[in-house]
């Protein structure tokens, strides 16, 4: 592959263990700029365990994460210093939470919310900051003149977007979501789900999706990974898979779908 | 007006010198030499109980007894004001446990114990400004962890702190912090300059004395040096500003301190006078009149239109 | 003149004055005696010495008599005393298993080595007020009989040790001595030895509340009172030029070991744990809460899941202290004058502002309202 891009992120046989429990392990794959990757499982499989250890948050039992900087270095996420880790969740990566007030700070206006990571990274110039926080508002469909409204006063979709709005502000490269969409009516999710794709097709965003939702995947992700107890059975093109499943349980998961 | 009292009072001898034993007072100066040389970091101490109660001044007394001399002069204000109780409780403290000269006059003193002001007249090389801090992490109320709030400054990661700055333009349309206004020392540590005005603020900036604050119950000290840039926190476009007074000082005229309210009667009478009372105090000896001292009794000023 | 308010100084000494009048009250009754105090009302001195951190009976009824009563004031006198105090000696750890027992009670264990010994209990008295206590000379009291010889025996833990079925006795995590906090300022997070002398000099009522907490849910220790056990032990120290330790003199104290379930983590088989209290004197009570709040702060150490407030060793430690709570909470009576002073400017700038129709038009707070 001479020539070709880089991967931003790479699994290298990652494992988590919770004591002797099995949280993922020999999980391994290269994500590349632009591609969205898609995790699919039951509750229990693993996923939210493997999502949180590429994240750095939680330390793997084995195996390691790399990541490919703005700056073109090779990272290991789980050894790099407390600065740099910081600086990279700050400009180069994003975590949406499936539920809001997880990433929002609940107690400040959403055009501080916003404009948090912009400050975090030294912009000090108050008229810029707010021009930027409603250009965003405006790309996740929030009207602007909730600028100075608290989280608290917006529905569920309008603080899932807000919190969209407030990870990309610094134009980051990798975003990581957990169940974007979960917790949320039927209708807000396609509005969310179509709203999330054009971002990500606009932005050249890398993203990793954790999600039970298969239609979640279904439109947004370009690739699989499917888990069960921890591991990888199956993994492939998403409509590859979600067509022609291979593996007895993928099976399982697709005709469940299509069942309900 | 009355002249500056100055006493020279008698050392009790049953007391140690500044009450503190001389291990304590070493570990106090360790703390505040490790202050000094990292200016506006917040260096640990090991607070000892002292027979006043916490949040009442113990960190600034510690300070005081590490660093005060039998040749030192002491002033210690309150408000500003030298008559204020715990002003009083503490000089008297200082009497009794060391005998060293006290005064109320900015210009003699060598050092100065201060709650939540700055004296008015600038303050020289051969001064100390002691303050009584009661929380001195200026993140706290952002993020309540200590273990979170170090780390925070260890990475300079003071993002924080200008949404809280953020968020008071958006609400107010200005930076609605009036005292404990936060500044960043040296273009380093981001620092609570304890809950003085922000009228204050300037007066920390470049100063030629040595600023030393103490928290007691907290454990900290901290300090700013002579001669060190304190920049009080602003967005370029909401620079910071100075609160004005529509009065002056009815007693000696002052349009330039910092003016306490008075209430008169309670039918909303009041009047305006100088919060630094041996400020003004100087100001009428040398002539100055305000209009409420220029007539006698008072007569009572309305309220700002 | 009004504005320099003078005579401060004048108010103070008054007010001096009155609090001694008021302490001694009506001079036609006789005075209270530290002697009386420190027989009479020997469970308030036993927990002024506990959380003044100083075992000196005489200076904590002094202290009480001083505080007229109110215990918070006299610790803080005790405290105030004691630390400038210079540090001659320090001595061995005490030895709880050779202690002279007066009490020693087990909820594990029905009858064990060494028997129950209920001892001078409130437990089992009918809370009724005696009022024959209120008549003079109705409190003289007396046994039928000798006091029993006071016992030694072993502790209940080292019963269960000797089945491997309890955790070793924590050590002392590699440092040459336990740490002080009235030498170091504590540091976040804290080894278990700066922990427990927090909790010994904590407010009784605070870690009762906290104890407390953790038996209705929030933090489930499973505790059983598997030892409390009040009696006297040597006090010794080591001198140069002199073999084996001297014995200088003897102290009582309570100690409380809680016997904890534990299921068991990714690092440890399922065992029991232990939490540990200890208070000068006779106070039960605290030395149980404090055992308890011990055995939830080891919650991180054990990797048990941690979210209730006793497992929040920064809460739980920073606010343990009544000396300083009682501070801060009653420094609101200063004058805050001149904060006050530009928190008004502010008010009367914001709504001159709002006046000045700065906020017109669609500038509103908008309603709370769902998109």
């Amino acid at each position: 592959m001479i020539g070709a891009a880089q991967p931003i992120l790479q699994a290298d046989d990652v494992a988590h263990y919770y004591g002797r429990h099995r949280g993922c392990e020999h999980v391994s794959f290269d994500l590349f700029p632009g591609e969205v990757m898609g995790v699919v499982g039951e509750s229990g499989s693993g996923k939210s365990t493997l999502l949180s250890t590429l994240y750095g948050r939680l330390t793997p039992t084995a195996g390691r994460v790399t990541c490919r900087t703005r700056t073109d270095e090779s990272v290991d996420i789980h050894t790099i210093s407390e600065p740099e880790r910081r600086l990279l969740m700050r400009v180069d990566w994003a975590f949406v939470h499936q539920n809001p007030r997880d990433g929002l700070r609940m107690n400040v206006s959403a055009g501080a919310n916003v404009g948090e990571r912009l400050m975090a990274v030294g912009e000090r110039h108050y008229g810029d900051i707010r021009s930027k926080a409603i250009d965003w508002l405006e790309r996740v469909e929030v009207d602007a003149e909730r600028i100075d409204d608290l989280p608290a006063t917006y529905s569920g979709g309008m603080q899932q977007r807000l919190q969209i709005a407030r990870n990309l502000v610094t134009g980051p490269r990798l975003i990581f979501m957990d169940e974007p969409t979960g917790g949320l009516d039927v209708s807000v999710q396609a509005r969310l789900l179509d709203l999330l794709r054009g971002l990500v097709t606009d932005l050249g965003l890398s993203a990793i999706v954790v999600t039970h939702d298969l239609a979640v995947v279904r439109l947004l992700a370009h690739r699989l990974l499917v888990m069960r107890k921890g591991r990888v059975v199956e993994s492939g093109l998403t409509d590859q898979v979600l067509d022609d499943p291979q593996h007895p349980y993928s099976q399982l998961l697709v005709s469940s779908i299509l069942r309900t | 007006m009355s002249q500056p009292s100055e006493t020279q009072g008698a050392w009790d001898p049953s007391y140690n010198f500044a009450f503190l034993d001389e291990q304590t007072k070493r570990m106090i100066r360790r703390a505040i030499l490790k202050a000094v040389a990292i200016p506006g970091y917040q260096a640990p101490f090991a607070s000892r109980e002292m027979p006043m109660p916490y949040g009442w001044g113990t960190g600034g007394i510690q300070v005081t007894a590490g660093v005060i001399g039998p040749d030192d002069v002491l002033k210690v204000i309150d408000q500003g004001s030298d008559d204020t109780t715990n002003a009083i409780s503490i000089r008297k403290f200082f009497v009794r446990t060391t005998g060293v000269r006290t005064t109320e006059s900015t210009g003699d003193a060598s050092i100065i114990q201060t709650r939540h002001r700055i004296p008015e007249s600038p303050l020289r090389e051969d001064q100390i400004l002691v303050y009584q801090v009661p929380i001195p992490e200026p993140l706290r109320f952002l993020e309540p962890r200590e273990t979170e709030t170090r780390q925070m400054h260890a990475l300079e990661d003071y993002g924080l702190m200008h949404v809280k700055l953020y968020e008071d333009i958006a609400r107010h349309g200005h930076i609605a912090t009036s005292y404990a206004y936060p500044v960043k020392v040296a273009g380093r540590y981001v620092m609570d300059p304890s809950p003085t005005p922000k009228f204050d603020n300037p007066k920390m900036d470049r100063c030629p004395a040595l600023q030393l604050f103490g928290a007691g119950r907290e454990k900290r000290i901290y300090a700013i040096p002579p001669y060190t840039e304190v920049k009080s926190l602003d967005f370029d476009d909401y620079p910071f500003e100075l609160p004005t007074w529509d009065a002056a000082c009815a007693l000696c005229g002052d349009t330039h301190s910092f003016l306490d309210e008075v209430i008169l009667d309670d039918a909303g009478g009041r009047m305006f006078v100088c919060s630094d009372t041996d400020h003004c105090r100087e100001r009428r000896a040398n002539g100055h009149v305000g209009p409420a001292a220029a007539a006698a009794p008072f007569e009572t000023m309305s309220a700002a239109p | 003149m009004y504005v320099a308010v003078k005579g401060g100084e004048a108010a103070i000494e008054n007010a001096h004055k009155l609090l001694a009048e008021e302490r001694r009250g009506d001079t036609n009754v006789p005075e209270l005696s530290l002697e009386q105090i420190k027989q009479q009302m020997s469970l308030a001195v036993d927990r002024v010495m506990t959380e003044g951190s100083l075992h000196d009976p005489d200076l904590a009824a002094l202290a009480i008599k001083q505080a007229r009563g109110d215990l918070v004031e006299a610790i803080f006198l005790l405290r105030a005393y004691r630390t400038t105090l210079p540090r001659l000696w320090e001595t061995k750890p005490i030895d709880t298993g050779a202690m002279n027992i007066r009490r020693r009670i087990s909820a594990t264990y029905k009858d064990l080595p060494g028997g129950q010994v209920l001892g001078p209990t409130f437990d089992y008295t009918h809370r009724l007020l005696d009022f024959a206590l209120a008549a003079e000379g109705g409190g003289d009291a007396s046994l039928d009989a000798d006091p029993a010889e006071p016992v030694v025996a072993p502790r209940v833990t080292e019963l269960l040790a000797g089945e491997d079925l309890i955790e070793e006795a924590g050590a002392v995590p590699d440092k040459d001595a336990p740490g002080d906090l009235t030498r170091e300022p504590m540091e976040f997070p804290a080894d278990r030895d700066l922990r427990l002398q927090a909790l010994a000099r904590g407010d009784e009522g605070f870690l009762l509340a906290l104890g407390y907490s953790t038996q209705r849910g929030y933090g489930r220790t499973h505790p059983f009172a598997g030892e409390i056990r009040m009696g006297a032990v040597e006090i010794e120290i080591d001198i140069d030029g002199i073999d084996g330790p001297v014995t200088i003199g003897e102290i009582t104290v309570t100690e409380c070991e809680m016997v904890n379930q534990f299921m068991g983590s990714k690092t440890e088989p399922p065992k029991f744990t232990r939490g540990y209290g200890l208070t000068f004197g006779f106070c039960e009570r605290k030395a149980m809460a404090m055992a308890l709040v011990d055995r939830a702060l080891r919650g991180r150490d054990l990797g048990e899941e941690v979210d209730a407030p006793c497992h929040d060793e920064e809460f739980v430690l920073a606010h343990a202290d009544n000396v300083e709570a009682s501070g801060f909470v009653q420094h609101l009576k200063l004058p805050h004058y001149v904060d006050f002073q530009s928190e008004l400017e502010l008010v009367r700038k914001m709504r001159r502002e709002i006046e000045q129709g700065r906020w017109s038009d669609g500038e509103e707070a908008h309603d709370v309202a769902a998109e």
